[in-house]
Formats: C-alpha cells, structure tokens, sequence
C-alpha cells in the first residue's frame, strides 16, 4: 500500500493533470476529487492545485473556499492532514484562513509566466523535507493575483516562527528568474501554518518534476517525494 | 424589490495597482487635478421581503464572509432608495 494523494478538481482548475502526474512520478497514488464531493476518499493527503477556479470572479479562491470538498478538507488540515495549495490552491488557503494573509492582483498588473529561482527558507513542513533550508530551486511562476500581503504584525510573526517556506530570489538578472515577480511583501513566495501540514505557494512544482518538460529541471519533484516520505513513515 | 448595495474597497494601507493605472492615464486624456484613484467593487443586492434590521443584518455578515476579504478589504452596507422615489 503507497500513499493515496487527493487531487481536488474544482470548476476553472487548470494543473490537476500535472499535480496527479506529479504525484505518481514521486511514487504515491493520485486520487482524483472533485468539489461537490465531501468525501476525501481516504486520501492521506491534498493538493489543491493552480488555476481559476470559479473563475475566480470575485477574488482568486473566495468562491471555491465555500464548496463541499473545502469544508471536509478544511476540517482535517485543522486535524493534521497535510495539505498544499499551489498558486489558485494558495489563494484558496488564505481565502480559508488556513493560512494568514491575502493574494492581490501583481502591482505591474500583468499576468507573468516565467522559470522562477527561489530559496527553501524552511525544510521542516510536510512538504519540503526533501530539500535543505537555504536551497536554491528553478520552478515555474505563472499567475495574475500572486502579489502576497499581511499586515506588519502578521509579516513579523511570519518572519520569528520560520514561517515563511519560500522566498523569491531577488539579485541578477530579471530575464534568469531573478527578483520579486509580483509586489509580495518581504519576497514572500509561500508560507506554512503554524504545524507545518499546510503549506501554500505560487510557483508550480508540478511544472518540475520531469527532466523533459517545464523548467527542464525536476526541482520541484522534492515537494511529492517529501510528502510520500512522511506519510509512508508515518 | 428593495435594494441593497455594498461596497466593497481595498484598506487604505494595500496598494491598489488598479487605481494608480487609471490615475496615471487622466492626465493624458486631458482630466488634469486628480491626486489619487481607488478602484473598488459595487454589489447590488435586490432583496425579496422587507429590508429590515434582521435582513440588513444578514448581509452585513454576507459581506463580511464573502463579498469582502476583510484581511485586505473595507465594506459599507447600504439601502439604496428605489429608482422612482429619486426621479
């Protein structure tokens, strides 16, 4: 028995696909879910992966935070189950208050796709123990309202609890994926409650896990290999 | 039918990209002496049965569950005054 890894398809999801094939390349079962369905199917853990979901018509994830999955998934992310919002998925948590803070429109206000470098600043979550704190990984970064804010309260908590998993590489050149991509405060790419189980960012490690497409890299394959990791030790 | 209208505005301390484009383009088209610009969003709720205390009160929490990201968003609740009293 591997571990069972829910991939919630919401309406306006866009990288399902990719997060389910993620997840068999680092060797766990994807379970497909869908929004309307309350039940997890005895996944161990859940993605929420990019897009637009509800065409994310009144802000980016405040539609799809009120959906059936949402409160089941909400519920156990309380619980200890672990759970990783990837860009829409992001959005979604903060909308959920699963995690704190807010997704605004990019302050240059173009939507933005590019290899993004960024830096590991925390390898204890769920999510990320496959990686070391202070490692540098390509991914890709592609999204219109991936601009992170909190108030300065909120940012200083982050900052003293290690908090904060992911911050955009700022320094060299803009073209090699250098530099803060959107506004977020303080380089903020992606962040991890206080547990650790829920961890949100906007780069898309799904994107990064086969040599031949994306980036060409596979840095984002430690996201699935930490998680099967824990969950087989589990 | 009553009308209810929220208002949903950015906190003034979030910068709002939105608003300072389209202050930057009055200029241009000749709209001279405007310092700031605020983009916000208007909901109009049409209301079956009476707009009471307990109604107003009901989309006061609506607006504050969902219609307003109350982390980064300000909101205002209001009746508007239906279109043949104002004529």
């Amino acid at each position: 028995m591997t571990a069972r890894i829910g991939v919630i398809t919401f309406p306006g999801t866009l990288d399902d696909r990719d997060t389910q094939r993620a997840v068999r390349a680092a060797g766990a079962e994807a379970v497909p879910l869908w929004h309307r369905d309350k039940d997890l199917k005895q996944a161990d853990a859940v993605v929420l992966p990019g897009g637009f979901s509800y065409g994310d018509y009144l802000r980016a994830g405040a539609i799809s935070r009120f959906s059936p999955v949402m409160e089941t998934v909400i519920e156990q992310a309380k619980a200890g189950m672990p759970v990783l919002g990837i860009c829409n998925g992001f959005q979604l948590l903060t909308e959920s208050h699963l995690l704190p803070g807010a997704m605004l429109r990019n302050n240059h206000l173009h939507f933005i796709c590019r290899d993004q470098k960024l830096r590991v600043e925390n390898a204890d979550t769920s999510w990320t123990t496959d990686y070391e704190t202070g490692q540098e990984i390509s991914i890709p970064l592609k999204n219109i309202d991936g601009r992170y804010v909190a108030d300065e309260r909120t940012l200083d908590m982050l900052e003293v609890e290690g908090r904060v998993a992911f911050r955009y590489l700022v320094g060299g050149e803009a073209a090699e994926g250098y530099g803060n991509p959107n506004g977020s405060l303080r380089d903020i790419a992606g962040i991890t409650n206080e547990a650790g189980n829920v961890v949100g960012l906007m780069p898309h490690p799904e994107h990064a896990v086969e040599p031949l497409i994306g980036t060409g890299r596979t840095d984002g394959l430690g996201f699935f290999t930490s998680i099967l990791k824990k969950l087989v030790n589990a | 039918m009553a009308r209810v209208v929220v208002d949903v505005m950015l906190k003034p301390e979030i910068l709002d990209p939105q608003g300072q484009a389209v202050q930057r383009a009055l200029p241009r088209l000749g709209f001279e002496g405007i310092a700031d610009v605020r983009q916000g969003k208007r909901f109009e709720l049409e209301v079956e049965g009476p707009v009471d205390d307990a109604a107003l009160s009901r989309i006061h929490e609506m607006a504050e569950t969902f219609l307003a990201n109350t982390v980064i968003e300000d909101f205002t609740v209001h009746v508007d005054e239906p279109a043949e009293a104002r004529s």
